[in-house]
């Protein structure tokens, strides 16, 4: 089928200002927005760039504004789609090059979050135990790919580039309710200042855009509930 | 826009907690006591009823004083907060986002006086 694609470009060293360019592209309705950005960037003009890596919607490299929402261009099939796709690169990130955004800051706050197993006590001699319970407590928070579609999805992040943001969030979830982890209290005093999860006003974007289906808001809440239940 | 990444000031959300908490707990009495108060108002008594004479031998019982100056009380707070939030989050110059705030606090705190005074004066 034919697809009529229009895509937000952009290149400093060219022009000052973004623009918008329109490709006419034959692909299968089976095929992934994915494919029809390959069959541009191959057949029709080099130049477009965007990332992508595994192709398969496990890396998390190729969110973007796909119809006006985020979505991973491997996983945004263009029989869903219909015969006009928009693609567009993420909101509330600078912009390096056409699709490609600047994502220093996201990752910085993801760092802060400490996003690995803390321990204090003695090592054990196999390794740290855990019952299936408190296995599947965090278990919707470990399917995490930092794609960034949550954060760029949220007004509260568009309104302030400080907010530490649900994916962070979505990542400390995975190890403060982690039954072997004991670095709660880092993570914790990151996600109680002032730019943490106090600037969540519940709007659930991040839970309509995460490819991976994952509960955002209600992990948020739940960090935010712990934090009120040690302060009661 | 260049993201400051490095500010978290740690621990420093206590009065964010409380807020959030307010706002929820607020809400909840808010809600009951808007709707009694829509009801009295409106159901029970016709607009057309009420005069001055009314509203005065209602705010005579301390039970409907006390009422009267809780809701006035929450949702004063409740909305002020949610303005307070509002600037926080939008508003990014520091001089703009004081002077709005510092405003905000003004206009709260005289409501609050005006209509605390109305309440137990009547
Ligand atoms: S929570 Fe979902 S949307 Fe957010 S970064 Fe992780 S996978 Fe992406
Ligand atoms: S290319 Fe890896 S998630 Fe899409």
């Amino acid at each position: 089928m034919k697809v009529h694609f229009r895509i937000r470009r952009y290149d400093p060293e060219k022009a000052p200002k973004p623009y918008w360019q329109d490709f006419e592209v034959e692909v299968e309705p089976t095929d992934r927005v994915l494919d029809g950005l390959h069959y541009i960037k191959w057949y029709q003009d080099g130049t477009l760039t965007f990332r992508r890596s595994c192709g398969h919607g496990i890396c998390g490299s190729d969110a973007m504004v796909i119809n006006g929402r985020n979505r991973l261009a491997c996983k945004a099939l263009v029989k869903e789609l219909g015969s006009r796709i928009v693609v567009e690169p993420l909101r509330g990130f600078r912009v390096i090059k056409d699709l490609v955004v600047d994502m220093e800051g996201f990752f910085a706050k993801y760092r802060a979050v400490k996003p690995y197993l803390i321990t204090r006590s003695p090592e054990p001699e196999k390794e740290w135990i855990q019952s299936p319970e408190d296995r599947a407590r965090f278990d919707d928070t470990t399917k995490c790919i930092l794609c960034a579609a949550c954060t760029t999805a949220c007004p509260s992040f568009w309104a302030n580039r400080d907010f530490i943001g649900p994916a962070a969030i979505v990542q400390a979830h995975r190890f403060i309710f982690d039954s072997r982890d004991e670095g709660a209290e880092e993570r914790l005093a990151v996600l109680h200042s002032r730019d943490g999860v106090w600037r969540c006003r519940t709007v659930f974007n991040c839970v309509e855009a995460c490819p991976r289906g994952i509960d955002v808001t209600r992990a948020i809440e739940e960090v935010k509930r712990l934090l009120l239940t040690r302060k009661l | 826009m260049a993201e400051r990444v490095n500010r978290f000031a740690v621990g420093s959300g206590g009065w964010e907690l409380a807020s959030w908490y307010f706002m929820r707990l607020s809400g909840i009495l808010l809600l009951g006591l808007a709707l009694g108060h829509l009801v009295i108002m409106h159901v029970l008594h016709g607009v057309e009823t009420i005069d001055s004479a009314f509203v005065l031998g209602r705010l005579a019982n301390p039970v409907w004083q006390v009422y009267d100056w809780l809701l006035l009380t929450l949702a004063l707070l409740h909305g002020f907060n949610g303005l307070r939030i509002i600037i926080d989050d939008y508003v990014h110059a520091s001089a703009w986002r004081m002077t709005l705030q510092s405003i905000g606090y003004i206009a709260a705190f005289l409501a609050f006086v005006v209509g605390s005074v109305v309440i137990w004066a009547a």
